[in-house]
């Protein structure tokens, strides 16, 4: 028994290896659309807030758009950074919590276990890319809003932390889906919403694992960098951007 | 001998009236202090209740200041809780004869501020009902809490110093239980006589409990100095700027002192003041706890010296954000008004001989107290609102459930103290005995 459900385990992920999922984001491509924060909104049952809370600080935004100005106005630029959780190797929210509702799980993911949070948010407070997010009442979504949440992503209850997960419903259907069809998952096969949804086509996703993979390439391209490396926080979202 | 020498002239039956007296007459005064405390403590009450069942958005915190007051007032009452340890502990274990009538009073401030500070973690919670899930107990789920979390620590330290200092308090309790028991009647008699646990003062007895008064004193104040060192770890052990920082233990220590010290003095001035117990709280006690405030006033200038003057000539940017925010940005007002009432007033009102009376301790106290509840606030909120990326800068402001809840807290300890000092001699009686015996 337990071996066939190593063997089952050793199918559902492709092959014998273990994926190590990361991102690109390309931020000379980016423009600042907004379409993947939309998109995360729809794919991941993420409540809305209304104008109020939102000023206050409460809009829940798995991924942001971070806008730096350059420049006096009128002759000012704009750059934007999409934020992410970026699903730390060595995690600083991670080792915080109490009560183990946030761990790397095998794949890399740092994972959230919205039954187990408790709500001391603590892991928010160490996250440096403050890219955590606090349910402070039970959600709801206006009419009929409520009639489009996606049955693959759990509603999270008041008082819970939630975060990016990179869409691991996806990966997960993804890595199903190869397994029926009895084949090896593809570089590509896997999309989160932000990535699936970006016209510009500024961001990829992908087994880091695979030097093949378009994102390995992109990471290792001379324009990669991660966001505050300092830390040693060892993100898996790499930021592409020319060199000034 | 000369420091009791006002009440050791008297004879044993007088102390015993003296000491005894506020636990058999109450004034209308008390009753109406009593009653404006639960007041306010049923409207905190209310106040969690809502937050409880409409969700923790009730109260002000916000993206990225997700601890606030809360917090604040844990890490807050914690440091009062340390009166009680330092005072008597270090001066049982030094023999500091002045200690005597100083050291119930302290004892008692640190159970019940332990017991309210206590509470905040589980207030503050985003699903308060399962607190219980960071206690390590065999389970159905077969999960253990995260023992690398500093939170868990922190819960260990807590349950440990509040067990430790009910034992502190209780065990030099003991005799005077038993003479309390000997000269009331009624339920009092009967309450005190099993709490007293067939004390009858024999020699053996007072070998036991002489022993253990001296063992929990050594253990009491390694625990007091861990439990804060702990709660720095709070902040500490996290990589957020200007709370990553290997001074904050000892910090935290000095400055939970100082403010215990500070409310020590506001406790002892309300007994002799209210419980007419000038004879026994003397000028001179006053002025010993004034000059150890005076120090620890200077010890915390120097930690905060110390802690800014290496952020500031590191210019590490990060760190650079949260110091600006508070030395010369929106908290500016908060940390020079913390200057000004940790050190300035201290400084000058206690550290010239002519100015330091009983009153100017007690200003004195007062502006400590609000000067160490400012350091936490800057210290929880200021870095929380500057995080690293500055596009996630944010602040914050209280909304009506904390500040009932703080306010509750506050009421509470006057309230718990009002009860202490009418069921139990808030002075020890045996000690003056003892010393009229030689």
């Amino acid at each position: 028994m337990a071996t066939e459900t190593a063997k089952a385990n050793e199918t559902t992920t492709g092959e014998a290896h273990t994926a190590r999922w990361g991102m690109a984001i390309d931020l000379d491509r980016c423009t600042g659309c907004e379409a993947c924060v939309l998109a995360c909104h729809a794919e991941n049952n993420i409540p809305l807030s209304d104008e109020a809370s939102s000023a206050m600080g409460r809009a829940n935004h798995w991924i942001r758009i971070d806008r730096y100005y350059e420049g006096e106005f009128p002759n000012i630029k704009v750059k934007y950074r999409p934020v992410l959780c970026q699903q730390c190797d060595d995690a600083p929210c991670e080792p915080v919590c109490p009560v183990y509702a946030t761990y790397q799980n095998a794949e890399g993911l740092n994972v959230q276990v919205y039954n187990r949070c408790v709500g001391t948010r603590y892991c928010a407070n160490n996250c440096p890319y403050t890219v955590r997010f606090f349910n402070w009442f039970d959600p709801v979504w206006p009419e009929p809003l409520e009639l489009q949440l996606n049955p693959d992503v759990s509603i999270r209850p008041g008082g819970v932390m939630e975060k990016c997960t990179f869409c691991i419903q996806r990966i997960q259907r993804g890595q199903r889906d190869a397994k029926h069809e009895d084949r090896a998952l593809a570089d590509g096969d896997i999309q989160p919403a932000c990535v699936q949804s970006c016209p510009a086509e500024a961001m990829v996703f992908g087994d880091l694992t695979d030097s093949e993979s378009k994102v390995s390439q992109w990471a290792e391209s001379g324009r990669a960098g991660q966001l505050l490396p300092e830390l040693g926080t060892r993100p898996r979202v790499f930021y592409l951007e020319r060199a000034k | 001998m000369t420091t009791l020498a006002h009440a050791a002239g008297r004879s044993h039956e007088l102390i015993r009236e003296d000491l005894l007296r506020p636990l058999r007459s109450t004034s209308p005064l008390y009753w109406a202090t009593l009653c404006v405390c639960l007041l306010v403590i049923l409207w905190a009450g209310f106040a969690w209740y809502v937050q409880l069942t409409e969700g923790i958005g009730v109260a002000g915190i916000r993206r990225p200041v997700y601890w606030g007051f809360y917090i604040v007032n844990f890490v807050f009452w914690i440091g009062i809780s340390h009166a009680g340890t330092l005072i008597s502990a270090i001066l049982r274990l030094t023999d500091a004869g002045w200690r005597k009538p100083v050291t119930r009073a302290a004892e008692a401030i640190t159970v019940f501020a332990l017991m309210i500070g206590g509470l905040f973690p589980i207030i503050h919670l985003g699903r308060a009902w399962l607190f219980y899930w960071l206690i390590p107990y065999p389970n159905e789920r077969l999960l253990w809490p995260n023992f690398r979390s500093p939170l868990l620590w922190d819960m260990t330290a807590i349950f440990g110093y509040v067990t430790g200092s009910v034992l502190y308090l209780y065990l030099p309790l003991i005799p005077d239980l038993a003479q309390a028991a000997a000269h009331t009647g009624g339920w009092r008699a009967k309450l005190y006589r099993i709490l007293s646990l067939g004390w009858q003062g024999s020699d053996r007895q007072w070998h036991a409990l002489e022993l253990a008064m001296k063992s929990m004193a050594v253990v009491i104040l390694a625990v007091a100095v861990s439990v804060h060192s702990v709660v720095a770890f709070d902040f500490s052990m996290a990589i957020a700027p200007m709370w990553h920082s290997t001074i904050f233990a000892p910090y935290f220590v000095a400055g939970a002192i100082f403010s215990g010290i500070a409310a020590l003095i506001l406790a002892m001035a309300s007994i002799r003041r209210f419980l007419h117990l000038e004879d026994y709280l003397r000028p001179m006690h006053f002025d010993n706890l004034a000059k150890l405030l005076l120090l620890m006033s200077i010890v915390w200038l120097y930690f905060t010296a110390v802690e800014h003057l290496t952020v500031w000539y590191g210019n590490e940017h990060l760190e650079i954000a949260v110091l600006n925010h508070r030395v010369a940005g929106p908290h500016a007002p908060y940390f020079w008004g913390m200057v000004v009432c940790n050190f300035v007033i201290p400084f000058i009102l206690l550290g010239i001989r002519r100015l330091r009376t009983i009153r100017t301790a007690v200003i004195c106290g007062v502006t400590v107290l609000i000067g160490m509840w400012l350091e936490r606030f800057l210290i929880v909120v200021g870095t929380l609102s500057n995080p690293p990326l500055p596009a996630a800068w944010g602040d914050y402001a209280p909304s009506w459930v904390e500040l009932s809840i703080t306010a509750g807290t506050f009421a509470g300890m006057v309230f718990l103290y009002l009860v202490f000092v009418k069921l139990f001699p808030i002075i020890e009686i045996w000690e003056y005995e003892r010393e009229a015996e030689g």
